[in-house]
């Protein structure tokens, strides 16, 4: 019964490939092309294993070294019951920095988001001067913000907060003029209309449409720093990265698991906080971001 | 011409009124309430990070002079002392004096960022119809792969890039594969939500010819999911970019080493002519794969 179904199709398999010729037989430009493209980015990928010096005897053997690494790992184990307290207190540390980060980000961020909406700014030279700000702030990695920061206030975790804070100005600046612009203008139009001024429009008409929005992007950012606050550490910015980068340079496998553990779960349970937060905030039906 | 609104008598606005008033001092009661867990909380971490607003106040001068600092040349240029206090943009060759070994850096950090992107979605790609709802039946498969993804995204791709400097030697090997794995954690999640939302209609055709797992996802999935795909990769890579610029404080390959010495030894003029390079180049990347993306996503909607 099935080999005459399949009898019948196959039979029918001539008649169909004439009747849709652009899915069983694409013009030849089109094949070329996409042939073309994927041999550019093949090219690309085995020119650049040749550029960076890879070779497989070195990756091999670096390979069966990162096993023996990951046995030694096991069981996680911080070493002492004193280094453990240690390591609880920096990723404390470590959740205050990216929790200050973010909350002083957020007070300077506000402002300039609104400066840098097209339908809330000044005028335009404002606006444009706005965007170029955060995009320059942004151009730069978090960690090279707390290395200039470690320049200026001295080593240790209030860097760290100056580096989060710096870098997450230009996020979210950019996040909240993207929200600002594409609130609904009826409201604004609204208030204007009866004898508002601008302010009043900013305020009573795109403020709490975008309220909710700014505070969602802002818990999504605390647990996004709680991961980068876990790494500035290790330019001396405070945090657990500086002992994280210490073990794994006196190759204290144990106490390596053990911090990356302690990670893990610090970042799982800031994910469940931020996550109910925001839908307290936000409601559920609402796209966060 | 006034017009006369109707009012409500009096005996039935009142309940109205107060139950509005009542309403908005709740309102502002929980607000304050939350104002109030938030300060705390602000307090217990500023105790917790060793904040010091004084010597902030101290050295934010220090902060802003240090972007006066870099951009202008000091005594360290050697035989040209008609340079010091000047700006940098005086002699743009004093100032970008290691252009090309800056420049040779910077393709590898580029290099860097693609290798670990293009190896990261690779995986990805192989990993995320296994942690798909609608495709995955089996859901002890899909748990421990989503379980692996969120390991490769959690841990941050520097602690994965100082490790495998230990175990692959200095050079960009490990950043590639640091970035790599976190590509495939970031990735492997993003396309597994894209699966999950594909129309279900070629699935169901597919299986209902007789095609196998393979051929569903390959004649069914893959045509509906491939552009956001790569729609994702692209706003990966630019991230990826930036990553990669910073692997090399860690010995990981790049720009980065050239960048934490200059800061650390205070090469004030090197520092701003490779942020400048670093920046530009960040730029030039986001411009490009966001005219890509807008012509993908032009692309899916003509169709």
């Amino acid at each position: 019964m099935s080999s005459a179904l399949r009898e019948q199709a196959l039979a029918e398999a001539a008649g169909l490939a004439a009747r849709h010729p652009r899915v069983f037989n694409p013009p030849l430009t089109r094949r070329l092309a996409t042939l073309a493209v994927i041999a550019a980015l093949a090219g690309l990928f085995v020119y650049g294993f040749h550029a960076l010096g890879f070779s497989a005897s070195r990756f091999i053997g670096g390979l069966a070294q990162l096993g023996s690494f990951v046995g030694l790992m096991i069981p996680p184990s911080p070493g002492s019951v004193s280094k453990g307290v240690i390591y609880l207190n920096a990723l404390a540390e470590t959740v205050a920095i990216a929790f200050l980060g973010t909350l002083l980000a957020f007070f300077f961020a506000f402002p300039l988001g609104f400066l840098a909406a097209r339908n809330a700014t000044i005028n335009r030279a404002v606006q444009l001067l706005t965007r170029r700000f955060s995009d320059s702030i942004r151009g730069v990695d978090t960690l090279i913000w707390a290395l200039i920061w470690v320049t200026v206030v001295g080593l240790g975790p209030f860097a760290g907060v100056l580096a989060i804070m710096t870098s997450d100005i230009g996020n979210f600046t950019k996040l909240f003029s993207e929200a600002i612009e594409t609130s609904d203008r009826k409201a604004g139009e609204g208030v204007l209309s009866t004898g508002g001024s601008r302010l009043h429009e900013i305020r009573f008409g795109i403020l709490p449409q975008v309220f909710p929005v700014i505070i969602g992007q802002t818990l999504y950012f605390f647990e996004s720093n709680t991961r980068s606050a876990t790494i500035i550490g290790i330019v001396g910015a405070g945090g657990i990265g500086l002992h994280l980068s210490e073990q794994i340079r006196t190759l204290e496998w144990q106490a390596v698991s053990f911090i990356i553990v302690l990670i893990l779960i610090a970042v799982a349970l800031i994910d469940f906080i931020s996550t109910r937060l925001r839908l307290a905030i936000i409601g559920r039906n609402e796209v966060a971001v | 011409m006034p017009i006369a609104l109707p009012r409500l008598p009096e005996e039935r606005l009142s309940p109205l009124s107060d139950a509005y008033a009542q309403a908005v001092r709740q309102k502002r009661l929980s607000t304050l309430f939350l104002m109030a867990a938030i300060l705390a909380a602000a307090i217990v971490s500023g105790w917790l990070a060793e904040v010091h607003p004084l010597r902030f106040i101290q050295n934010i001068g220090d902060f802003f002079s240090y972007f006066s600092r870099i951009f202008v040349f000091d005594d360290s240029v050697p035989g040209r002392p008609d340079l010091i206090g000047k700006v940098v943009l005086h002699d743009l060759g004093e100032w970008m004096w290691g252009i090309d070994k800056w420049l040779k850096l910077l393709v590898d950090t580029l290099l860097i960022a693609y290798l670990g992107t293009v190896l990261g979605t690779i995986g990805a790609f192989g990993l995320c119809f296994l942690a798909a709802q609608n495709l995955m039946p089996r859901r002890w498969v899909r748990v421990s792969v989503k379980r692996y993804l969120e390991f490769c995204r959690t841990v941050p791709e520097l602690v994965f890039a100082l490790i495998f400097v230990i175990a692959f030697g200095l050079g960009p090997i490990p950043g590639v594969l640091a970035i790599a794995i976190h590509t495939m954690g970031a990735n492997g999640k993003l396309f597994s939500e894209v699966a999950e939302n594909i129309d279900m209609k070629p699935v169901e055709g597919v299986i209902a010819a007789g095609g196998s797992w393979l051929q569903v996802i390959r004649f069914a999935v893959v045509p509906q999911v491939l552009s956001n795909f790569a729609s994702y990769t692209l706003l990966r890579f630019e991230i990826n970019v930036r990553g990669a610029s910073v692997m090399g404080f860690v010995g990981a390959g790049g720009i980065g080493q050239n960048l934490i010495e200059a800061i650390r030894k205070f090469y004030y003029t090197d520092v701003s002519a490779i942020l400048v390079l670093i920046i530009a180049t960040v730029m030039i990347i986001d411009l490009l794969t966001e005219r890509l993306r807008h012509a993908l996503i032009g692309m899916e909607s003509k169709k």
